[in-house]
């Protein structure tokens, strides 16, 4: 399978992404953002990372960059993209999932674990995942996820939820949303699921010694489910 | 020629900083403010010597970049 990794500057989680990718089998190639071409690939990842210093509104530059028309038509024509973090406040930017990702509710940088329950399996990231909830780790400012009520709406009856924040046990609640989004959104899809925006990141966590396992859980699965 | 543009939240956006300026204005003696909104202030000097021609492209920028219109709406302000 092979993976391609967006790099932009301010990039940061690209490196880890790669790291990840490369220990669960996806021959990775890293892009650079002023790239046209998207080389051949299964996946294409946007990372992590303050893309352009976050100026104007995080990810909004980064969304206009050359390779992004390339990653917007690979998306388009049933293309897997997943965006973490910064990554998805691009995707967001782009208009390829809905929505919009807000200062944190509290104004804190918050980096912490979270748990996250997954809410649709009926798509290529999660199918055969046997977990419920996943642990992974946050690290934004960013992150508050907001949309119409319209959008909302829209939202629940395609099922584009793809993660909520919850406890260790799956209990999605107020008390458990680290950052003020609504209905404990921390990942959506788009319509037709091959665009995954999360704001977790899997990449942090796996490696037991170093975090969880948990991503490590969600890497051999994907690329299991694209083969 | 020069034109402005003012970027505010929607009604319905949370705005915690705005919130957070209150409270500090609250604390610092002005009690009769009911809300403060947060936004942001463009000026955008341009070659376009037409009036109309320059608003309807700087409403386009507005559009495509300086406003997020799910949670922002923008004021072009006419050039002097």
């Amino acid at each position: 399978m092979k993976s391609s990794v967006i790099t932009f500057p301010g990039s940061n989680c690209d490196r880890d992404m790669d790291v990840a990718l490369k220990k669960f089998g996806f021959r990775n190639k890293m892009v650079w953002h002023a790239d046209a071409e998207l080389p051949k690939s299964d996946l294409v990842v946007l990372p992590g990372g303050f893309s352009y210093g976050d100026y104007l509104r995080c990810g909004s530059m980064a969304s206009k960059s050359k390779i992004m028309q390339s990653v917007i038509n690979f998306a388009n024509s049933g293309g897997m993209v997943m965006g973490i973090c910064n990554g998805f406040q691009i995707l967001v930017e782009t208009g390829l999932v809905p929505g919009v990702l807000l200062r944190n509710k509290y104004l804190e940088f918050i980096c912490k674990n979270v748990f996250v329950k997954i809410n649709d399996k009926k798509n290529k990231y999660f199918k055969n995942l046997d977990n419920e909830v996943l642990e992974f780790h946050v690290a934004h400012n960013e992150g508050n996820y907001f949309c119409t009520n319209d959008q909302l709406k829209e939202i629940e009856d395609n099922n584009q939820i793809a993660i909520n924040y919850c406890d260790e046990n799956g209990k999605i609640e107020d008390q458990f949303n680290p950052n003020g989004s609504i209905k404990n959104i921390a990942g959506i899809f788009n319509k037709e699921k091959n665009v995954l925006g999360m704001m977790p990141h899997p990449e942090r966590m796996i490696d037991t010694s170093l975090s969880g396992e948990d991503g490590s859980l969600f890497f051999k699965t994907l690329i299991n489910n694209l083969k | 020629m020069k034109i402005s543009v003012i970027i505010t939240l929607k009604k319905d956006v949370l705005d915690p900083q705005g919130k957070v300026i209150h409270q500090t204005l609250d604390g610092m003696g002005f009690e009769d403010v009911n809300e403060v909104r947060q936004g942001k202030y463009f000026e955008i000097d341009t070659k376009e010597t037409d009036n109309d021609k320059a608003k309807a492209k700087v409403e386009e920028m507005c559009k495509k970049l300086l406003a997020n219109l799910v949670i922002e709406n923008y004021k072009i302000i006419d050039p002097k």
